[in-house]
């Protein structure tokens, strides 16, 4: 088995020799959306899970108020993985559905190129609490429409009326259990962020 | 191939093993460790460490650089376990750490591309 350099850990503790480099994007939106299908559509591996256990101590919570004291709970993050070459990996996560654990999404944007928010048009309103999140925070993302089978298909146009998006924020139609249709969702946003960074 | 969306959220720990006790009660590591931070074994474990069990484990997932967040889900400890654990690992040597790009700052053009261009050649 081939193991890295152990000088280079020995000496500083971290090293950027061999090591590739990690990039993530969020996939948002409301619950059932398909998060997780769209990641596991492009993810070489089935979606992992991993947890965090979190103490929710004086977060402002209202779901608990009347009860006082730590409460223990654990959130579940789906992620997959792309590696799009020797020297870069790319890390989608899904993120958690409920309001209770937005500073689980704190810790999550924090260093994410953006987010694709995914929409169904029969519960749009299911979206807006991501797209507020990204917004205020100035996290750049795109809107994909998921196109569930018999839901009834709308243009881009509408979708950005009905959303209020801002002109900057691209809307596309999307199929998330497709590998080639999430790939195209991928590439747009980075082709977005790629025209943001150039201007 | 549709696959159900799971209900991620609210699916409970189905072994709450005191999960703190394996890091002998310490909850804080190194904020080096972010979930996409990648590690990689540096060298295969000496029996005088005395690793306790999981942390061979999580040198035996790491022998290619992978994530904070892929130990996890491999070894099925919550991430704020691993965390510490790594960070053990790292203090004696067994273990390369590679931060996630700067994080405050948004990654340069060079990175967007070589992501944007990766993706087309899937």
């Amino acid at each position: 088995m081939a193991y890295a350099h152990s000088d280079d850990s020995v000496a500083g503790g971290t090293t950027a020799r061999a090591m590739p480099m990690a990039v993530k994007i969020l996939i948002a939106g409301g619950f059932g959306v398909g998060k997780t299908t769209m990641v596991g559509s492009v993810s070489e591996v089935e979606p992992l899970r991993t947890e965090e256990l979190i103490t929710t101590e004086s977060i402002g919570i209202d779901d608990l108020s009347g009860v006082e004291g730590k409460h223990t709970t654990t959130v579940a993050l789906d992620f997959g993985r792309i590696t799009l070459s020797e020297t870069l990996i790319l890390y989608l996560f899904g993120t958690p559905g409920q309001d209770r654990f937005w500073f689980v999404w704190d810790e999550l944007a924090l260093g994410a190129l953006g987010a694709v928010v995914l929409v169904d048009t029969r519960r749009l309103e299911d979206s807006f609490p991501s797209i507020d999140y990204f917004e205020k925070r100035s996290i750049p993302f795109i809107v994909a429409v998921n196109c569930f089978d018999g839901a009834r298909r709308y243009d881009a146009a509408d979708i950005r009326i009905a959303l209020n998006l801002d002109d900057e924020v691209a809307v596309m139609l999307c199929d998330a259990r497709d590998r080639s249709s999430t790939k195209e969702v991928l590439i747009r946003f980075m082709e977005e962020l790629i025209r943001r960074a150039q201007r | 191939m549709s696959r159900p969306e799971p209900e991620a959220e609210e699916e409970p720990r189905k072994s709450l093993v005191r999960p703190y006790a394996m890091t002998h009660g310490r909850t804080r590591a190194s904020a080096d460790f972010d979930l996409i931070t990648l590690v990689v074994a540096a060298r295969p474990p000496r029996p005088e460490e005395a690793w306790e069990p999981e942390h061979l484990s999580i040198l035996e997932h790491a022998r290619h650089p992978v994530s904070v967040a892929e130990i996890a889900a491999r070894v099925n400890l919550p991430a704020g376990v691993v965390r510490v654990l790594l960070d053990d690992l790292r203090g004696r040597g067994a273990l390369i750490v590679r931060s996630a790009t700067s994080q405050a700052s948004t990654p340069n053009l060079k990175i967007l591309k070589a992501v944007a261009d990766g993706l087309r050649a899937l």
